[in-house]
């Protein structure tokens, strides 16, 4: 399955998606202009990725800033990931960043999928 | 010239770190993001009031681009972030359809009549059930600067003239 690679901006994360090596992560701003065509490759690798999973897949959020209109696409991105067997998602929070932190518990309520919770 | 002077003390009064009159779009957001986060780092301010205030920037400025188009021919829009000792302000004021001044009052009281659980459940109960308008935007964005802010939005409109208005928005965050 082909490697998903962003590099990350000033308004938009990096992201890598690597089925093979098991690499899941998304981190850095996210604020692009237009946030659901920014995300749309993930959902689409993720659903070309739901036919042929892994057997456990850690999903790493490593997330500086974020803003409202990408917290929705997160919420989809996490709703893709529900429907996948084994997954987990590593929520990373900066150790003084509590809004940061309240947001991956909200976001845990919302979907039925296990968090980690880790500090950098 | 007497106005450039009167500007700069207007600022200096007001204790104004950063002023931008004009068109918005996300080139100009993302340097008028970078100026003030550049003032914050050199100041040395507290990391959390730096994301906070970072987070309602944002929000604020993105919300004039998305609706810079809302009235012809008058796109300009101003935008100030004001640092007090106790307290960063950040102001916006853009021109709006005249026929959207309700609906943006009804929304702005009930963010602010809401406790931080109330704006934490109005959150969930959006973020669950909206899509992404074809302006991009989630219709989060007042009750996540309400949150962050930790403050009521104040707000105010000025009429320009039969069919459109000035929102006059501001938001304030203590310093840490």
């Amino acid at each position: 399955m082909e490697i998903l690679n962003l590099e990350g901006t000033e308004d938009t994360p990096k992201i890598i998606l690597d089925k093979g090596n098991g690499i899941f992560e998304i981190s850095g701003r996210s604020l692009p202009e237009d946030s659901a065509e920014f995300y749309q490759p993930v959902l689409d690798w993720i659903s070309a990725y739901a036919n042929d999973t892994n057997p456990s897949t850690e999903f790493v959020f490593k997330l500086e800033y974020f803003n409202t209109a990408s917290s929705k696409l997160i919420l989809d991105v996490l709703s893709a990931l529900e429907d996948i067997d084994g997954t987990t998602i590593m929520w990373y929070f900066h150790e003084d960043d509590e809004d940061m932190e309240e947001a991956g518990e909200e976001f845990s309520e919302l979907v039925e999928i296990p968090f980690e919770f880790k500090t950098y | 010239m007497k106005y450039i002077f009167d500007l700069h003390k207007t600022m200096l009064d007001n204790h104004l770190i950063l002023v931008y009159e004009g068109e918005f779009t996300q080139e100009i957001t993302k340097s008028v993001l970078a100026m003030a986060e550049r003032n914050m780092d050199s100041s040395g301010e507290e990391s959390t009031t730096k994301r906070k205030v970072f987070n309602v920037m944002v929000e604020c400025l993105q919300n004039i681009v998305k609706h810079a188009d809302d009235v012809k021919n008058n796109h300009s829009a101003i935008f100030m972030v004001g640092k007090q000792e106790n307290e960063y302000i950040i102001v916006s004021g853009n021109p709006i359809q005249k026929d959207s001044v309700d609906d943006l009052t009804e929304r702005l009281d009930h963010i602010n009549s809401l406790d931080k659980d109330g704006l934490k459940n109005l959150y969930k109960d959006i973020i669950k059930n909206t899509e992404i308008s074809d302006k991009g935007g989630a219709g989060l964005g007042f009750v996540d600067m309400a949150r962050k802010s930790g403050n009521p939005l104040e707000y105010e409109f000025v009429e320009i003239d039969g069919t459109s208005s000035f929102f006059c928005l501001r938001s304030s965050i203590a310093r840490g």
